[in-house]
């Protein structure tokens, strides 16, 4: 009798959990800041460091990876329940690289311009570690609500922290920002553009310098 | 049940078939939509060798393009070259890449005429490609009318380092070509070389300052500029003596 209500008691806060609940929030932050995939993590380096040289495709590379990302831990967490184990990885590679090509295609067909310069980029989309290592951990054991806020998470972490590499790398190598000569119009033709910064080493630089404040304001010690 | 290969054999399959499906489907809808940006994207570059088409939308640039252009498919003798069944190539879509790979006596040539009244030829336009530092490097060199005189250039490039080899691709560098000379006075090919090093003075009219940092690629540009006009040279001497006949008849 009494585990009957018990039982009836947590299917009712079940039903009831709010869709922006405490635990759900949580989902959706940690990875912003605590558990930033790129800075604590350190998952999906390569292509920080690859397209951040000027901030506009870098706008474009973070909204095809939260797409990517949203979709992908969308489709592997419907039909978690159906998917063979020992293929597991396979089908997710699958589902990924299958929303990776739609991107890739509809970019060559919209904004040629932007597919020219990101071309081989939005491909290795693909081998971003990020991506599949949220759907093995995440997606496939949790439900299609949770997965989505997860993916949301996490790749808005990304996405956050690229702009700001890709923020200065822009504004100290290129004297611009998307495009728009900053220094020029401040009236300091003479501002020195610092070729390091066009470099990949420049972002390395960048990333290094945000994981110092980020640890610094978050306290962190290293164990 | 979820374990059997039967299971995981017929998973698979179904998901191959639907994923590929998928993707092919999308394929075809965006396929000509992707072979018009092509389009443009070639067009763009031959008509950007000539003048600044910045400000101008897709469109215009393909009207500009339509109107203004035209093109011939020429071998290593200068001949014209007619598909098998007697018609003419389309110039733009002969890949240039794919013909730097065989020897140059069995390369389709493109050559690009721009004349803005649609009877004498203003401009010539010679597609070229060659090796850079990291990967291939491509361009579009425009000459005047006396086939000489450099009215302008268009460099693309694979993967040459940003900052140092990816400037050939910006304006700052293809203006310096603008204005120099390919033949000397006695009508033998010099070429246009980019030299070592950058603030080079005293530049002759065969000469353009070079890229600090980008030695390779500068050398790239040059050894591609100097084999393209080789093999166009046959062409180039032939369209010289047809006009100094016709200035001669007059």
């Amino acid at each position: 009798m009494s585990t009957e209500i018990q039982e009836k008691e947590v299917i009712k806060i079940k039903q009831s959990e709010s869709l922006i609940s405490k635990r759900r929030r949580k989902i959706l932050v940690d990875p912003l800041d605590d558990n930033n995939p790129i800075s604590i993590q350190v998952l999906g380096i390569c292509s920080a460091l690859a397209v951040t040289i000027k901030l506009e495709p870098t706008i474009v590379m973070s909204i095809s990876v939260v797409f990517v990302m949203i979709f992908s831990s969308l489709i592997t967490s419907m039909i978690r329940n159906y998917i063979p184990v020992r293929v597991r990885i396979i089908v997710q590679l699958a589902i990924i690289a299958t929303l990776v090509t739609l991107v890739s295609e509809f970019l060559k067909a919209f904004n040629y311009e932007m597919f020219k310069v990101l071309g081989a980029f939005v491909g290795l989309i693909i081998t971003n570690c990020i991506i599949l290592g949220r759907l093995e951990a995440y997606a496939m054991g949790n439900k299609p609500y949770d997965s989505v806020l997860d993916a949301l998470g996490s790749s808005v972490g990304y996405a956050w922290i690229i702009l700001v590499v890709a923020f200065f790398r822009e504004l100290l190598g290129s004297g611009s920002i998307l495009g728009w000569k900053v220094f020029e119009a401040i009236g300091w033709d003479t501002f020195p553009t610092n070729g390091l910064f066009v470099d990949s080493i420049g972002a390395f630089i960048i990333l290094g310098l945000l994981i110092w404040a980020q640890r610094t304001r978050n306290g962190y010690i290293e164990n | 049940m979820q374990q059997s290969n039967i299971y995981i054999i017929s998973f698979t399959l179904i998901m191959t078939i639907f994923l590929g499906s998928l993707l092919s489907f999308t394929r075809m809808q965006l396929g000509p939509i992707q072979k018009k940006q092509v389009e443009i994207d070639t067009k763009k570059k031959i008509l950007g060798a000539v003048m600044d088409i910045s400000s101008l939308s897709p469109e215009e640039v393909l009207e500009l393009y339509n109107e203004k252009m035209n093109s011939i498919v020429i071998d290593l003798e200068g001949e014209e070259v007619l598909q098998d069944d007697g018609s003419k190539y389309v110039a733009e879509e002969v890949n240039i890449q794919k013909n730097y790979k065989i020897s140059p006596d069995q390369r389709k040539y493109p050559v690009f005429m721009f004349s803005s009244d649609g009877d004498k030829v203003d401009y010539y336009i010679f597609p070229m490609f060659g090796n850079g530092l990291w990967d291939w490097i491509s361009g579009f060199v425009a000459l005047d009318e006396n086939l000489n005189t450099v009215v302008g250039v268009a460099f693309d490039h694979k993967a040459e380092t940003p900052g140092l080899g990816a400037r050939i691709s910006s304006d700052e560098i293809q203006n310096r070509y603008k204005g120099k000379m390919i033949y000397n006075q006695v009508d033998k090919l010099v070429s246009v070389k980019m030299l070592k090093s950058e603030n080079n003075k005293d530049l002759d009219s065969h000469q353009v300052d070079g890229m600090s940092g980008a030695t390779i690629t500068a050398y790239g540009l040059n050894d591609m500029i100097y084999h393209y006009f080789e093999c166009y040279n046959p062409y180039i001497s032939k369209i010289k003596s047809n006009t100094r006949m016709l200035t001669f008849n007059r």
